[in-house]
């Protein structure tokens, strides 16, 4: 038996792997929310310490997972990258300085003769910890509110601001999004730092402090997700490819994509209960609840914007230069033929966690920060 | 299609891409050398219980991964630049350039990334069998990593595998096999890996040299030199094989770069390799070109023809076989290149307005005519050519192509003979007592570093002025930025690199004075 194999199914699986590859992203921020609090959440250097080698050990992966997740959306939406990294120019760059400086600073920060001393790498971790999860959140809410660009007819891009992608900042509903996913960072943050490290005091400070988080975050998400229902959206023609405006476009893709809808509601309440058990049961395990709702959460979000024939990054400037995942998208030989390669994903995933669990098998304490080993 | 850009926009994008790459690849050889050399170490120790390798192991294993960080910042740029900085490029060829990219990510870094947080953190958490295998999975990650990469950047410098689809104006892949089994891509991605081995050993048999030379850490100068001796002759072995096998590919895919690195204007049989030389201006010009002769040169008779074609009587191309074309040869000269690329350019403009036309029948001609072999290699290929303006706008720079591979080619003889001594001094138990050559590898560490940027240098030089090889010219490929942004960022990154660099090496020197005892 021979399975024909469309470009409209390849184009919609390749949405869903770069969705996906969203999620985990947004779930493996934790280490940069973790990192806007080490300043404030730890009482003594050694807790300092603690904190910072327990996110240092997973910074390769949120790192890993932001180019993968550059390198699937080139490979498989080529049209998205040279319209929105060419456009956007300053969101993005801004991104990517904000990642330089913190890659070298956990390796960096703690070696003698480091030249700018360990102040300046933690405030590089800070940095890296506000900006990148806030703009990258700013600059997804883009793709349901749109920016200002047009494309000719040979697909090249021209921004229809001066400010290359700063402008996004202006809006309210982009900056929601972007403060929700800052301080769902951080509450990922404070849930992974009392999985990992071994110390009473800290996880009462940390337990006060997702409390001071989880509000602004609900406020925010609230606020972005109702807009979103209430707010007008780009659909298409699948046939001419033609791109109309339409009412409640977000509210009909929530009605008309119950499997979506319902995965979004479950990772909310998963998010709330790994908050909740963290707070009212006492557990440790609120991160495993927390990452899995937040993965779920920003997966359905990002269906949203493109599956329903939906326009996933439209053109508030030339309506008709609006990027679907039809038109914005590779061929169909070559998203096969990555369709092939992305079977090896949950191989990936296999040693990715079992690598995992044999680095974290035990609880970060102080008597393993005072040995002698690789350290932060 | 292609509008007059802005020259000082290409001309600052083309600096932010070179100040960029640059930079990552002052610390990706040795990531790439170093992981191998490491695990080689390592394995020794699992396999001898031995201490003292386990100590070996440990101090190389700290400064890898002071490089590994920074080398990893890096290139998260490059990738994201291609984006940033040329848009009309990453369209144009994203249904190709994107899939490798996308593999690297799947495929290689997240097995680099994976395990090198077992290898660093590890020791006291894993099997010593488990932490080994780990060791060796960075290392073939690294080397993925540099494999799908270099694939990318060998499509640029020869296109296949690919066809151009007028509807959305891009090239589309065809054969994914071609597109990685291209010649240029097995010459690249030996030649680059090779001399990261050879630069990471060069680099332990520098420092193992220094600590003889101030009579510290003798084991672990006299293991390191031995395993870096051994390594690195034979990867400047394997670097001066794929480096001629690339040279005699260069010669047949961009024929242009390899008359400008050997700088042969006119075209001769019996053509002598010029070992070494000086260029000065002549009084001749191509066009505002002029025209660069040799003041002083060695030259080996008749050998270059004997390298290209296999006898001395064989003809090698010279630039002015590409200017002004050669019948003989079947040589088209760019004039006629530039004509047939306007030819091509206008079918594509045809094609577009006929179909916001709605002329059915027209549109069909011209997919037509797109679908046609003739047209494909006579005309389409051909295509970028339409953006050059004068013949000689397509001589890459003479100066710069011929002294970066010349000077990289007498490097890297030297190095083999300095792995050679290494390696005789200790077998002959006679390495403490000439001690002057300890000196040798010690100044040799940054003169690999030179060797190893002139490599890239050449390549990406050599190719200009096209992004990927008659197909698109830089100009045409750059984002529609206003120039001072990119001004402002090659500054920011140009600080910003240095003082990461300061930093590393800064960091770098005080773990290696410290020794074992870090």
């Amino acid at each position: 038996m021979t399975m024909i194999i469309s470009h409209l199914f390849l184009q919609h699986y390749w949405w869903l792997i770069v969705s996906l590859l969203a999620g985990i992203l947004v779930f493996l921020m934790f280490v940069q929310g973790g990192q806007t609090m080490i300043f404030s959440l730890p009482k003594s250097d050694i807790q300092k310490t603690m904190i910072i080698n327990a996110l240092g050990r997973k910074w390769e992966f949120t790192f890993t997972t932001l180019v993968t997740f550059g390198g699937a959306f080139f490979a498989s939406f080529p049209l998205f990258y040279a319209t929105s990294f060419g456009g956007a120019y300053w969101v993005w760059i801004t991104i990517l300085f904000s990642f330089i400086i913190q890659a070298v600073a956990y390796e960096f920060r703690s070696k003698p003769n480091n030249v700018f001393g360990q102040k300046t790498f933690d405030l590089f971790l800070i940095i890296n910890g506000s900006l990148g999860p806030f703009l990258i959140g700013t600059a997804v809410a883009t793709f349901f509110t749109g920016s200002q660009f047009s494309l000719n007819r040979f697909n090249q891009v021209q921004w229809a601001t001066p400010y290359y992608g700063l402008e996004a900042l202006l809006n309210i509903r982009n900056l929601a999004l972007g403060f929700a996913v800052l301080f769902l960072a951080r509450i990922n943050g404070l849930l992974y730092i009392m999985n990992t490290v071994d110390d009473a005091e800290l996880k009462t400070r940390s337990d006060k402090k997702l409390i001071l988080n989880s509000i602004p975050f609900l406020l925010f998400f609230l606020f972005f997700v109702t807009s979103l229902l209430f707010s007008t959206g780009l659909t298409y023609d699948a046939v001419t490819g033609i791109v109309v405006t339409e009412k409640f476009k977000y509210f009909h893709n929530f009605v008309q994509m119950p499997t979506v809808s319902t995965l979004f509601l479950a990772g909310v309440v998963w998010v709330l209960y790994g908050i909740g058990i963290t707070l009212f049961g006492k557990s440790t395990k609120g991160i495993w609840y927390s990452g899995a709702g937040t993965i779920i959460t920003v997966f359905s979000l990002f269906l949203y914007a493109g599956f329903n024939q939906t326009s996933f990054y439209p053109s508030s400037f030339d309506l008709q230069s609006s990027l679907t995942i039809m038109n914005a998208s590779s061929s169909l030989f070559t998203l096969k033929t990555m369709m092939y390669v992305s079977f090896i994903i949950p191989f990936v995933i296999g040693y990715i966690w079992y690598a995992w669990k044999a680095v974290n098998n035990t609880k970060i304490t102080e008597e393993e920060m005072n040995m002698e080993g690789h350290k932060y | 299609m292609i509008e007059n850009f802005d020259l000082s926009l290409v001309d600052w994008s083309r600096a932010q891409f070179a100040l960029t790459a640059i930079y990552h690849w002052l610390f990706v050889p040795l990531t790439l050398g170093l992981s191998f050399i490491i695990a080689i170490m390592e394995t020794i120790y699992v396999r001898t219980g031995k201490e003292e390798w386990k100590n070996i192991t440990r101090f190389w294993m700290t400064l890898f991964g002071i490089n590994f960080a920074i080398g990893i910042a890096t290139g998260i740029i490059l990738e994201f630049e291609f984006g940033t900085n040329w848009s009309n490029y990453s369209w144009f060829v994203g249904d190709i350039f994107g899939a490798p990219l996308a593999v690297e990510g799947i495929l290689a870094f997240f097995l680099e990334s994976t395990f090198v947080a077992v290898v660093f953190f590890g020791w006291n958490k894993v099997s010593k069998k488990f932490h080994l295998t780990s060791t060796w999975l960075v290392a073939i990650g690294a080397t993925l990593s540099a494999l799908w990469i270099l694939v990318a950047n060998a499509w640029m410098q020869h296109p296949v595998g690919m066809t151009f689809n007028p509807e959305t104006a891009r090239n589309e892949m065809v054969n994914f096999w071609a597109v990685l089994f291209n010649q240029v891509a097995v010459d690249k991605f030996l030649h680059t890996i090779s001399s990261g081995f050879l630069l990471a050993s060069m680099f332990v048999l520098g420092i193992s040299s220094w600590f003889l030379l101030r009579k510290r850490e003798e084991i672990l100068a006299k293991r390191s030199i031995l395993i870096a001796g051994v390594f690195g002759l034979l990867s400047s072995f394997l670097v001066a094989f794929t480096g001629d096998m690339s040279a005699r590919t260069i010669s047949k895919v961009q024929p242009l770069k390899f008359a400008s690195m050997e700088a042969l204007y006119e075209g001769k049989s019996n053509a002598g390799l010029i070992a070494a030389g000086i260029l000065k201006d002549s009084k001749f010009k191509i066009g505002d070109k002029v025209v660069r002769d040799f003041a002083v040169k060695i030259e080996i008779p008749d050998l270059l023809s004997v390298m290209t074609g296999g006898d001395k009587d064989s003809y090698v191309q010279g630039i002015s076989d590409h200017i002004n074309g050669n019948t003989k040869l079947g040589i088209l000269s760019v004039q006629e290149k530039i004509d047939r690329g306007h030819y091509a350019m206008n079918v594509l403009i045809d094609y577009k307005n006929s179909r916001m036309n709605n002329d059915t029948s027209k549109t069909e001609n011209f997919k037509a005519v797109f679908r046609d072999k003739k047209f494909q290699d006579n005309y389409f290929r051909y295509f970028g050519y339409s953006s050059i303006h004068k013949p000689e706008d397509v001589v890459p720079d003479v100066t710069i192509s011929f002294y970066s591979f010349h000077l990289m080619v007498i490097l890297g003889f030297l190095f083999i003979m300095i792995f050679a001594m290494a390696l005789y001094f200790l077998f002959k138990g006679t390495i403490s007592v000439n001690r002057w050559f300890f000196w040798i590898p010690l100044i040799s560490i940054p003169l690999t570093y030179v060797a190893s940027e002139l490599g890239w240098i050449l390549t990406e030089v050599g190719r200009q002025p096209w992004i990927i090889q008659d197909l698109m010219p830089v100009s045409a490929a750059v984002s529609k930025i206003n120039s001072g942004t990119v001004i402002t960022t090659f500054i920011l990154f140009g600080v910003l690199f240095t003082v990461l660099l300061i930093s590393e090496i800064s960091i770098m020197v005080r773990q290696i004075k410290m020794g074992t005892k870090h």
